[in-house]
């Protein structure tokens, strides 16, 4: 079983390009992870012991992402079972690339690295998860994470 | 939980950590789908390449620096305005050509290489190669075609990272900005 892969919804013309493609994000994502695990540790060297998962998530959301993209998430809901969902309503890898539906078969590429990220960061906070991401109008995105239990 | 840090403050700044790290990853991941050194060299050459054709027009747009009328101040430039605004160090300009058509930049440090350690399996990897691809390219869009190589780096025992750069020629025609 493979965690962690990034899906997206997307349509690719021929079945090489999709391979092709599938290839290239699922190695972004990988590069993300190791970024995020990185990342993570520095970020909170000094920081006291996480309350619960609903304080992790905040974190990313808020200091994590100012870190990273200099802006908060812009809104987090979760459905307590261990599934969250983050919204950047203005994201910072997308704003250059499309305002609206223009170039979305290639949003792909540029939310595999921060899907990594997430699950990266989360992985050296000691949670598990799977981060998906998901776009339809650019520079619009959320980031779906569900919590794996281990 | 409070944080103490300034980070969110300067746009055009981005945290020197994840920089570092996601380089690290890149060079990492060329690394194993090349498996030579060489090969990865050079990737990250054509990699820096594509970056600088387009960066020029963004240095240009920010610095508000004229045109350079010779090489000299073309080094002073890159030297104190450019490395000193996309990776906030200032090396010195030293060992000039009698001719005056090469010199050499002396990096005292070198933001990519933060935490880096090359492997015993991997002495033939020049790791900052994508800077001397940026270069290149940056400097071939305004008509200067340069050689830069790396003379020395710190990542190989060597005491300086010291980046060589040779003006060939000017380049006459506008070349259309293409990819390599």
């Amino acid at each position: 079983m493979e965690d962690g892969r990034m899906r997206v919804k997307c349509n690719f013309s021929g079945d090489q390009k999709f391979l092709e493609n599938g290839r290239c994000v699922s190695k972004l994502e990988s590069m993300g992870f190791r970024v995020g695990q990185g990342l993570i540790e520095r970020f909170t060297k000094d920081t006291p012991r996480f309350k619960d998962e609903l304080d992790v998530m905040k974190f990313i959301c808020k200091d994590f992402w100012t870190s990273v993209f200099k802006k908060q998430i812009d809104n987090l809901r979760t459905n307590h079972q261990g599934i969250y969902v983050l919204q950047d309503n203005k994201f910072r890898l997308l704003t250059h690339l499309s305002a609206g539906k223009q170039y979305l078969e290639h949003a792909p590429k540029f939310l595999a690295f921060t899907c990594g990220l997430v699950r990266g960061a989360l992985s050296n906070l000691g949670v598990k998860s799977i981060v998906t991401a998901e776009v339809s109008v650019m520079p619009a995105c959320k980031f779906q994470v569900m919590i794996q239990k281990m | 939980m409070s944080r103490q840090s300034n980070r969110a403050t300067d746009s055009k700044k981005m945290n020197s950590e994840l920089f570092t790290l996601t380089y690290g990853a890149l060079v990492t991941q060329l690394c194993k789908d090349y498996e030579n050194d060489e090969e990865v060299n050079k990737q990250l050459d054509k990699m820096g390449y594509n970056i600088g054709v387009r960066l020029i027009e963004d240095f240009l747009a920010r610095s508000s620096v004229g045109r350079c009328h010779d090489f000299r101040e073309t080094a002073d430039v890159i030297a104190k305005v450019a490395f000193k605004m996309y990776l906030g160090i200032t090396p010195s300009v030293t060992n000039w050509s009698p001719a005056g058509d090469e010199f050499s930049l002396i990096l005292e440090s070198n933001p990519l290489v933060d935490f880096v350690e090359l492997p015993d399996n991997h002495s033939n990897l020049v790791y900052s190669s994508l800077l001397c691809g940026v270069l290149r390219g940056a400097l071939e869009m305004v008509q200067m075609a340069v050689d830069v190589r790396f003379a020395q780096d710190t990542l190989r025992g060597d005491s300086v990272t010291e980046i060589r750069m040779k003006f060939i020629k000017r380049i006459e025609e506008n070349l259309p900005a293409g990819d390599e």
